[in-house]
């Protein structure tokens, strides 16, 4: 342990929990995602100082003024560009985006995608409701086919996006799911999610209890886990169910897909490998569940190193400051022809 | 072929000149061709050698938004237009006084525009039938007598230029394409420009290519050659340097001034400079010229879309950095909302805004002035902001840096109006001493500033300062001074949240009374012409200043008692601008927008301030300026 390290204050939760009184509706998830971040954060081994919470627009967005940290509450979906701008510009800091899935799938759909794909040094986490809460219960970009809402009286039309595929999909180097009825899981994740380099979303199933009252609870919930939650682990099969009953195969002509262990004996299974450079096998496991109402994997989908975008911004920067010495504003003036006039 | 070989032989230099050398005070030149004939670049590299000469000169290049729009059509013409003089000058010139037309089209699409009695020069081998009719021309203009009214030189530059080229080996498709050089060469000759630099020049632009070098330093002495022998040219002619103040220039565009500019700024107030920027028309070569200057620590961010760009800028200047975007119109409607929210967090941010003929993607290689209400207006609620416009190229440098003084003192998002004649248009420019560049004082917060009702120190975010009204800039990575700030209405002084309604009242006055202050802590407008006693007075803004100055003189020339002055600063105005304009019986205000600025003079002073109009993509002319100033003051309107 380094020096500087030794002289990061011991704090306990109060001290990253800020004086705002906490404004979500009474029972919301949000709650139980706030504790795990308020919880984990003196395990991390940080300044509260170096940490900024950047959101967009939502109920997850009012996060940054419960966080006794810097923060900035801005607008919808922007958050991923805004929090870019910030980790690019001050790589010594800890800069996370909580944003929900209109904010970072409808509207800011653009931004989370290109942050994910440059990978800069920011934590992502995107709280899925399936619901529009703040404007009052719309469905939102990752809500059923079918859905029947204010805005859809007859049902929804949209195919939903899954927030896992997506982030795959643009090639993200951390992937990962967890659900606000486990702390120790969300704050097993969010640790993992922290100590990345480099972009890293983590996919949070939470509870709108007001407009979107029990959407996950068919597989959260303590009575269905066991059996509807699958949880990935690196270096060990995919298993899950009573007594490990179940497992995940990668079948030749179908992809990944669920078995009864008994049927394909335990070498059969897939063993999760979250390091693997090519995003595919992730991408099927991501498509194992077509929504929380079948078995759905949680945990780590994919951690791999990729060159953090900041870090390379400013090897580009030290580099022309080596081969070109310190910027000269006399001799760039002077760059193009000049002439003499007597 | 060596250096001094391709250096050598037919190109010779003014003093061993046989022939009598007419001077000139001034000349207009356009040279025009295909969008692929390289006319930007050979009326470019003729700027250069005339700036190098010690010419006063000023630049309009006129091109197509396609890229490559059907070869020897109308539509594909490339245009790039210089005004050379021994004298003071501001405008690119109105009428051209030499045209030089690669093609049927550019000769069609350009005739209409030059002086009467003007000389054209033609590339004769590409008047064929077939570019004839393509161009649209139903009769050979060169044999209908259409163009009797000018000097008219034909010269068969695609034969020359192959004839010169080939013998290098260069394949005869290749060699046409040297064509632009014979053309360069042969103007060079005609107003005796220097040689040599353009020369090394060509070397220097092509010199991975040995080949290319060659060919086109073969066809530039070809064209050079050619006037000094072909008996069509009676004499060359010379435009003397002008006696411009001493000291060392630099040829610039307004672009390229404002980039450096940027660049001064980061360096005078000590922040590293930060781009966010979404490619468009005509802003890109800022986001060009900065991305060359990491040595100076600028971060150049290429987003994923004009909302990005803005956004990355803000997250930057939220870390102490000097957060900067750059755009044009069809951006600017993007970046609306971040610049709301910019307004609300009171951070300091420089938004540039190149206009284009709009609206929507409207005109977008030719300029215009008619984001201005956009620019003081276009947020939802009440968010004002100030607003600054560069009157000349060479002015965006300093603009840049009084963009970047206010929005760092005041904490407050700065739009910055150039248009895509300043940006892409070049003139001389006296190089400032960079020791004389005042520095830009910046201080962030470093310990709380309050005590809170159990004696505890905190830190309020919007507790401003008594002066500027300004709020403390506390960057993330203090100690102790942690907070959130956001777009929700804020508590003045304590920052926290707040829906009171008294609070919002008042937060929206005392954001738009900090704005307002900024009128203190600026230059006053100055006046020129007959100060003292004038029928008129002309108010300008922007790009319009060359040729409102020339218009001045011209009308002043003729006797008439004229005035004018010139806003760079459009919000807050100047404090003496009401007064100046209330000072005179007529007040006249030319704008490429169908009367922004005099809407603006109405609203504030109550004056009777009158619009000429110019919404063609094209600047104002100092002749049609001379007229409509005539006009007004003859009391006809």
């Amino acid at each position: 342990m380094s020096e500087a390290e030794t002289l990061i204050p011991v704090t306990t939760r109060k001290d990253w929990t800020s004086d705002q009184e906490v404004r979500w509706c009474p029972g919301c998830g949000d709650y139980s995602i706030l504790s795990a971040v308020q919880l984990l954060m003196p395990d991390l081994g940080i300044r509260r100082e170096d940490v900024v919470f950047v959101s967009g627009i939502g109920c997850a967005a009012r996060f940054p003024y419960y966080m006794n940290t810097y923060g900035m509450h801005t607008i919808h979906g922007r958050a991923p560009a805004i929090a870019t701008g910030l980790a690019l510009a001050r790589p010594d800091l800890h800069v996370w985006v909580v944003s929900g899935d209109g904010d970072a799938l409808s509207i800011g759909g653009n931004h989370l995608i290109h942050a994910l794909r440059r990978n800069v040094n920011i934590t992502i986490l995107l709280f899925n409701n399936q619901i529009y809460g703040l404007t009052k219960g719309q469905y939102s970009p990752t809500s059923e086919v079918g859905k029947v809402t204010k805005s859809t009286p007859f049902g929804s039309l949209d195919h939903p996006f899954n927030p896992v595929s997506v982030a795959l999909g643009a090639e993200a180097s951390f992937v990962a799911r967890t659900h606000d009825m486990d702390r120790k899981h969300m704050m097993e994740v969010f640790g993992r999610a922290f100590e990345h380099r480099g972009s890293a979303l983590v996919e949070i199933y939470q509870n709108c209890n007001v407009f979107n009252d029990g959407a996950f609870s068919g597989i959260t919930s303590k009575e269905q886990r066991e059996e509807m939650l699958i949880p990935l682990r690196h270096g060990e099969p995919i298993r899950f169910g009573k007594d490990d009953a179940k497992g995940v195969i990668l079948d030749p002509q179908r992809g990944a897909v669920i078995v009864d262990v008994a049927d394909v004996g335990e070498e059969a299974l897939l063993v999760h490998d979250e390091s693997r450079g090519n995003a595919a096998v992730a991408f099927m496991l991501s498509r194992l569940a077509r929504g929380p109402l079948e078995p759905t994997p949680i945990g780590v989908f994919r951690a791999v190193h990729r060159q953090e975008y900041g870090e390379a911004v400013n090897q580009q920067i030290a580099d022309a400051h080596h081969s070109r010495g310190p910027g000269d504003l006399e001799a760039l003036l002077r760059s193009g022809a000049t002439w003499d006039v007597e | 072929m060596t250096t001094e070989c391709a250096k050598g032989g037919a190109v010779s230099d003014t003093a061993k000149r046989a022939r009598p050398v007419e001077t000139l005070d001034r000349v207009v030149i356009r040279f025009a061709g295909d969008s692929g004939d390289g006319m930007q670049l050979t009326g470019d590299r003729f700027t250069t050698s005339s700036a190098v000469y010690g010419n006063d000169l000023a630049t309009l290049p006129d091109f197509p938004a396609e890229i490559r729009a059907p070869a020897g059509t109308l539509a594909g013409v490339s245009a790039f237009q210089v005004h050379i003089s021994d004298h003071d000058i501001t405008t690119p010139g109105d009428a051209p006084t030499v045209l030089v037309a690669m093609n049927p089209a550019a000769l069609r699409s350009q005739v209409g525009r030059v002086a009467n009695g003007a000389t054209i020069i033609v590339n004769v081998d590409s008047f064929d039938d077939r570019s004839l009719s393509k161009a649209g021309y139903d009769k050979n203009p060169l044999e209908d007598g259409s163009l009797d009214g000018f000097t008219v030189y034909e010269v068969p530059m695609t034969s020359l230029t192959k004839g010169a080229v080939q013998p290098l080996g260069v394949k005869p498709r290749d060699a046409e394409r040297s064509k632009n050089f014979f053309a360069l060469g042969l103007v060079s000759w005609m107003y005796t420009r220097p040689v040599e630099r353009t020369l090394d020049w060509i070397e220097a632009r092509f010199g991975k290519s040995p080949q290319i070098v060659a060919a086109n330093i073969a066809a530039f002495k070809a064209g050079h050659a050619f006037g000094e022998t072909a008996e069509l040219f009676d004499h060359p002619y010379e435009v003397k340097p002008a006696p411009l103040p001493a000291g060392t220039y630099t040829n610039i565009t307004g672009n390229t001034a404002l980039a450096w500019g940027l660049v001064a700024a980061s360096q005078l107030s000590g922040l590293p400079l930060f781009l966010g920027s979404y490619p468009i028309t005509p802003a890109s070569d800022i986001l060009h010229e900065l991305s060359k200057h990491k040595n100076f620590g600028v971060r150049t961010f290429q987003a994923e879309d004009e909302i990005a760009g803005i956004g990355a800028a803000l997250g930057a200047a939220y870390g102490g950095h000097l957060g900067v975007t750059t755009t044009s119109g069809p951006g600017m409607a993007l970046k609306a909302e971040t610049l709301g929210l910019a307004v609300n967090l009171e951070l300091p941010l420089l938004v540039i805004d190149i206009q284009r003929g709009g609206p929507s993607t409207g005109l977008p290689t030719k300029t215009e002035q008619a984001d201005l209400l956009m620019a003081l207006y276009g947020r939802h609620g009440e968010a004002p902001l100030p607003v600054l416009a560069p009157r000349s190229p060479s002015q965006c440098f300093e603009m840049a840096i009084e963009a970047a003084r206010i929005a760092l003192t005041w904490r407050t998002p700065v739009i910055l109006l150039s248009d895509g004649y300043l940006a892409n248009g070049a003139e001389p420019w006296l190089l400032p001493d960079v020791q004389d560049l005042a520095p830009i004082e910046v201080s962030f917060a470093t310990e709380p500033n309050h005590v809170d009702a159990e004696g505890n120190a905190s830190f309020w975010p919007y507790l401003r300062d008594p002066e500027t009204l300004a709020r403390p800039w506390a960057l993330p990575g203090t100690p102790d001074l942690m907070h959130r700030i956001g777009g929700l209405e804020k508590e003045e002084g304590s920052g926290n949240v707040s829906y009171e309604p008294a609070n919002h009242e008042l937060m929206i006055q005392i954001r738009a009374a900090k704005v307002a202050g900024i009128a203190e802590h600026i230059p006053d407008v100055v006046v020129t012409g007959d100060v003292d006693r004038a029928d008129l007075l002309v108010v300008g803004w922007g790009s319009t200043w060359g040729a409102i100055d020339g218009a001045l003189g011209r009308v002043r020339q003729l006797g008439h008692k004229v005035a004018a002055t010139h806003l760079t600063h459009l919000h807050p105005f100047p404090t003496n601008l009401g007064e100046v304009l209330k000072r005179y019986p007529k007040v006249l205000v030319p704008e490429m927008n169908l009367g922004q600025l005099a809407h603006q003079l109405r609203a504030e002073f109550l004056v009777d301030a009158k619009t000429v109009s110019k919404v063609r993509g094209l600047p104002f002319t100092a002749s049609e300026l001379e007229q409509a100033i005539l006009d007004h003051l003859g009391g006809l309107l």
